[in-house]
């Protein structure tokens, strides 16, 4: 591994140790009661999100660069967008069919293949992040303020891309894109299944 | 054990000790070491100085070395000046959406990546440094922060700054200046968190 690598990926483990301590009570930030941990565990407390968040990522490493960073860097801050919605109280109409109907399309994506042009895929990607932060937004447990839990909420998202754009290097070899296509099938069957519960 | 496997150790250690620290009951933080080191644990302890800092040290980083010192001294010096004009006050300033979008800014312009002159930059962290120190100044009123209080968050800020833009400007392969810009992006989104929950 490479000198900066290495050094990326201490100053990493240390800040995750770092943000792990407890929070400060009665600190300057009032109410900052759910810590990273709570953050961190809410992203991954749904399939539905999880699929989704993985599917960009298995997507991004299909396109290969630029999307493969474009879809990351953008992601968070439309999610996080969203979320400010639900936070606020802005109601959306159909979040929990168009978080489905995301599965559907991501899924379908992966497993067609699909090469749009760059702008159209940070669009759908960036469409449906806005359902996904607001689903999140509006689901935040009473009382839970603070800058931890957005770092919590905002890494777990993050490192579900990561998790995406690692399985996604299968790409490389005949057999790994077989199993990345067959891999979006999943994703989208399993969002043919959430819609349905949501139409229910 | 050579020096290099000595320092890793340090830091394992320095990061387990973070990680299982209490949480502190106090208005501020007490270390139990004087208010100098009071003032360095409270910097340490507030995620949102210790973001402002981060992201203002990969902005200066990505805008090459000259606009890293640019940044590091602005935004210390701002820091203690911001601090000793907040100290005199007789409440506690708090200004959610003032640090909300300190970190949506500089965070956004991180994952963005706009070429910025050095000055430009300078006078971002200045700003960045005045805010953040002011309120940190102002926390005299609640818990007798006093001046080495003060000037313990400060020496951290530069410290922190120093360190992490001096690994950002290291950082000179594609993939790791695109990681530099997705931390900006999960910085900026975490500010979009925090700006929601304070209009909330």
């Amino acid at each position: 591994m490479k000198p900066a690598a290495r050094m990326l990926l201490w100053t990493g483990a240390a800040l995750a140790l770092f943000f792990w301590a407890s929070p400060a009570l009665a600190h300057q930030e009032r109410g900052q009661a759910a810590g990273l941990l709570a953050g961190l565990k809410h992203p991954v407390s749904g399939l539905d999100h999880v699929l989704a968040m993985i599917a960009v990522g298995l997507w991004g490493a299909q396109l290969g660069a630029p999307a493969i960073w474009v879809l990351p860097v953008a992601f968070p801050m439309v999610m996080a967008f969203g979320a400010a919605l639900g936070v606020l109280g802005i109601a959306i109409p159909g979040i929990e069919v168009g978080i489905a109907v995301s599965a559907i399309v991501l899924g379908v994506m992966v497993l067609t293949e699909a090469r749009p042009p760059l702008g159209v895929a940070a669009l759908i990607v960036a469409f449906f992040a806005i359902f996904h932060g607001h689903a999140h937004g509006t689901e935040l447990p009473a009382g839970a303020s603070g800058v931890l839990y957005s770092v919590g909420f905002v890494v777990a998202t993050g490192c579900l891309h990561g998790v995406g754009i690692g399985i996604g290097t299968i790409h490389g070899w005949p057999k790994g894109r077989i199993a990345l296509r067959l891999g979006g099938a999943a994703v989208a069957l399993a969002g043919v299944f959430f819609l349905l519960r949501a139409l229910a | 054990m050579t020096r290099r496997a000595a320092l890793r150790a340090a830091a394992v250690l320095a990061a387990l000790a973070a990680a299982g620290s209490v949480p502190a009951e106090a208005h501020l933080v007490q270390s139990g070491l004087g208010p100098f080191y009071d003032g360095v644990a409270h910097f340490a302890v507030s995620a949102d100085d210790l973001l402002a800092a981060l992201a203002v040290a990969l902005l200066g980083g990505l805008h090459g070395p000259r606009a890293g010192r640019w940044a590091l001294f602005s935004l210390a010096g701002a820091w203690l000046a911001g601090g000793l004009a907040g100290l005199p006050r007789e409440t506690v300033a708090s200004w959610p959406l003032a640090t909300a979008l300190s970190l949506i800014v500089v965070g956004g312009l991180v994952a963005w990546n706009p070429r910025l002159p050095a000055p430009a930059v300078g006078a971002l962290a200045l700003a960045v440094g005045a805010l953040h120190g002011y309120l940190n100044g102002s926390l005299s009123a609640g818990g007798a922060f006093g001046f080495r209080g003060l000037l313990g968050t400060a020496v951290s800020a530069f410290v922190v700054v120093a360190l992490a833009a001096a690994l950002a400007v290291s950082l000179k392969r594609e993939w790791t200046r695109i990681a530099v810009r997705v931390a900006g992006s999960w910085i900026a989104a975490i500010g979009l968190l925090m700006a929601a929950w304070s209009l909330r």
